[in-house]
């Protein structure tokens, strides 16, 4: 390579000539000097003399507790179990203040507004029964234990905590034929999948990168954490004394996230085997030094960052889905509901597995969103039972605290049979389009995308079905 | 650094250096990579390259004008590795002869892997070395030695702590009894190979007036000759007047190195990686 025409090498020893003048006669001793204080400190820190105790080293001595093969996957079941325990326990009393302000308050006020004014039915239907509800229901269900819980992640985050997550199974997925990175990209799956996806890119090898784009669904999303925490904390919490509740609760909810860890392996695995066959990289995980979270501002961004962000995002694909849910179960065809039709048509492969046809049809409906699964579900579930008195009519959704959407729930047919299989299905099925359309654009390839959204669909409805039968044989 | 469309094709090529390393009296022959052995004196660096090259080395000793360079071979995986012992050296100031030696074939022969031995029981010393080494290539891997002799002082090197501060792998050895050499042949292999991507600790706590020379001076040489893997050091040795560096940038010598510099894989900014021993 020939030194370009801009700068010839005599113009640069022409600057050096001119800068040894500057820096000074005594630069040369300064650079030793720091040389030798570098070397100097290094050494210090790695060496420990005789009779000397070794020095105190704040983050050894916790990552020695935190990576340990003994302690550190324990460790990081009891911390995530804790942080899903605080959220359950906190999040029960500001969602019952935002849905009495959003539902029981606003929502009539609205409806006498429109009727004075003199809306057709239909409009007011579709704008307040629909729109109106579906996003105030998201807004009360799910920003109370998001606003608890994204502070509570991100501080662990800024801590320095997942970093020594991923560390502890980086190892595991080198085992299991993936790349180590594929730590990495979970840990952003925990938040998002479709940022999960594009954290992928830090996985040189195709291969490896496929691997982690299609495990990367078993991540529990942002999206999907407020349906495990609200169906754990009404179903599994509600089988053990209240004390002990939000503890169960919260053991349900990390049960199903490893859950996911494990089935994030166990596909790897298999893929490693099969189509995706390969030699595994190998790379190093550097341990970033612990820092003292700063907590206000944590919380802070964390709110405007991640909560309000979820949040816009599920409010902006509620409101249609409030009109679409509004207009299915009101347009008739014949002496049906659109609805109706489509949930007695899903039904009996909804039973089959341990569902319903409502949490099927939820479950199309939510495409876009997993955050709407939910509010989805209930209210097509007060259509379903006819149930009075709750709803004004067909396709309205209701207030809901714990104990009422329980109620609604049950009235529906569910089982704990049926919430046990709705959190495995909302672990374990497929992608929701904003995940498969950023895979789609940074893979380019059809194929993939589409295998990436049936494996664990049909996954789902496998473990859905097994889980059905046994529980049936079981319980005779 | 240039982004390279395949970096393993170049790293893994035998061919990628061999004009430089002909250049500097090596006969590349048939091997894949070179490995530079440096270290203090009286390191154990002549145990750690005969324990290196075992029986199968054939060595030859170079007439050097007052020093020697000494040759060997050995084969790890399925890859042929030649090894150049270099003169042991307290620095790389080139400020006489053996350092000078040391200090151009690291430079100039871009050997794929440098190992530097040093003295468990006299890191602080050693580690000076260490980083000028450092300074000039990425691809380094330290050899902890003596650890047996350390223990019986009583001193205990925290070989994890080491490899963190100083961003390249880091293996204990007891040389004289074999001990760990195993476990470096393996971490040679995988920095030579790429498996193992260091990411040296670089210091850049310099009086302010430095570096605003240094940045003038880089940004020349990034002109010049873009890619050059260790401009940094180079802009350092030119401020400090080093003869052989001024004529390496008068005669375009860096540009052969700027043209090779091995590339190095893309990393996300977020994530540090580094090399754990």
């Amino acid at each position: 390579m020939k030194p370009s025409a801009q700068t010839t090498p005599n113009d640069i020893l022409a600057t050096a000539q001119a800068l040894r003048w500057e820096v000074g006669k005594d630069f040369h001793e300064k650079l030793m000097e720091s040389l030798y204080t570098n070397a100097n400190q290094i050494a210090d820190r790695a060496v420990t003399r005789p009779g000397e105790k070794p020095r105190f080293d704040l983050d050894r001595t916790i990552d020695r507790v935190v990576t340990s093969p003994r302690w550190g996957f324990l460790l990081m079941i009891l911390l995530f179990t804790l942080v899903f325990w605080i959220t359950i326990s906190l999040a029960n009393v500001p969602s019952r203040w935002i849905s009495i302000l959003l539902i029981d308050t606003i929502y009539p006020a609205l409806n006498a507004a429109a009727s004075s004014i003199g809306f057709p039915w239909w409009l007011q239907g579709i704008l307040i029964d629909g729109v109106y509800l579906a996003t105030a229901w998201v807004v009360s269900v799910m920003l109370p234990p998001m606003a608890i819980f994204f502070p509570l992640f991100t501080l662990l985050e800024d801590f320095g905590y997942l970093p020594r997550v991923a560390f502890n199974l980086d190892n595991a997925f080198k085992k299991v034929g993936a790349h180590g990175k594929q730590s990495l990209s979970m840990m952003m799956g925990f938040g998002c999948n479709a940022a999960g996806m594009i954290s992928t890119r830090i996985i040189d090898s195709p291969r490896e990168r496929m691997i982690a784009m299609i495990t990367n669904n078993f991540a529990l999303c942002n999206g999907r954490w407020p349906t495990q925490i609200l169906i754990a904390t009404i179903f599994i919490g509600a089988l053990v004394p209240t004390y002990l509740a939000g503890f169960v609760a919260a053991m349900a909810v990390v049960g199903i996230a490893l859950l996911g860890v494990l089935l994030t392996f166990a596909l790897s695995w298999y893929l490693s085997r099969t189509s995706l066959k390969g030699e595994v990289s190998s790379f190093s995980l550097e341990l970033p030094p612990y820092r003292p979270p700063r907590i206000l501002h944590t919380i802070y961004t964390s709110l405007i960052d991640r909560t309000i962000f979820v949040l816009w995002r599920a409010i902006v694909f509620a409101a249609p889905a409030g009109a679409v849910i509004w207009l299915v179960a009101n347009v008739q065809i014949g002496d049906q509901s659109i609805a109706e039709y489509l949930i007695n048509f899903l039904n009996p492969l909804g039973i089959l597995i341990g569902l319903n046809g409502v949490i099927l049809v939820a479950y199309i409906i939510a495409i876009p969103a997993n955050e709407i699964v939910i509010p989805t579900v209930l209210m097509l579930t007060v259509l379903m039972a006819g149930l009075t008195g709750v709803g004004e009519g067909a396709g309205v959704m209701f207030e809901a605290d714990l104990a009422s959407t329980k109620a609604i729930l049950v009235a529906g047919g569910w089982t704990l049979l049926t919430a046990v299989n709705l959190m495995l299905f909302s672990l374990v099925h497929n992608p929701c389009s904003t995940t498969l359309y950023t895979m789609y654009k940074e893979t380019g390839s059809r194929k993939w995308t589409a295998l990436a959204a049936m494996i664990p669909l049909v996954m789902g409805f496998a473990i859905t079905f097994i889980v059905a039968q046994v529980w049936r044989l079981i319980s005779g | 650094m240039s982004q390279h469309p395949n970096p393993e094709s170049c790293e893994t090529c035998p061919m990628h250096n061999t004009a430089n390393l002909s250049k500097l009296g090596l006969d590349m022959g048939d091997w894949d990579y070179v490995i530079a052995l440096a270290g203090n004196p009286n390191t154990g660096k002549s145990t750690v390259f005969n324990a290196l090259t075992g029986l199968r080395q054939h060595t030859g000793n170079w007439p050097g004008k007052t020093v020697t360079r000494a040759e060997g071979g050995f084969e790890f995986g399925d890859k042929r590795y030649k090894i150049v012992d270099l003169p042991g050296t307290y620095s790389l100031l080139a400020t006489s002869l053996d350092e000078e030696i040391a200090r151009d074939f690291i430079l100039f022969g871009q050997p794929d892997v440098t190992v530097v031995v040093v003295d468990a029981t006299r890191l602080e010393r050693n580690l000076n070395l260490v980083l000028q080494v450092l300074e000039i290539t990425d691809r380094v891997v330290v050899c902890l030695n003596l650890i047996d002799e350390a223990q019986r002082h009583g001193l205990k090197v925290d070989e994890r702590r080491l490899a963190r501060d100083l961003g390249v792998p880091v293996v204990p050895t007891v040389a004289r009894s074999n001990g760990g050499i195993n476990n470096l042949l393996q971490t040679i292999s995988d920095v030579a190979t790429g498996k193992t991507v260091c990411n040296p600790r670089r210091f850049k706590n310099e009086p302010a007036e430095l570096k605003q020379a240094l940045q003038i001076l880089i940004e020349q040489l990034d002109e010049a000759f873009p890619g050059l893997p260790n401009a940094r050091w180079v802009a350092l040795r030119l401020l400090d007047g080093d003869e052989r560096i001024i004529e390496a940038v008068r005669k375009g010598e860096l540009g052969d190195l700027a043209g090779q510099a091995s590339p190095t894989p893309a990393i996300n900014p977020d994530l540090k990686l580094e090399v754990s021993s």
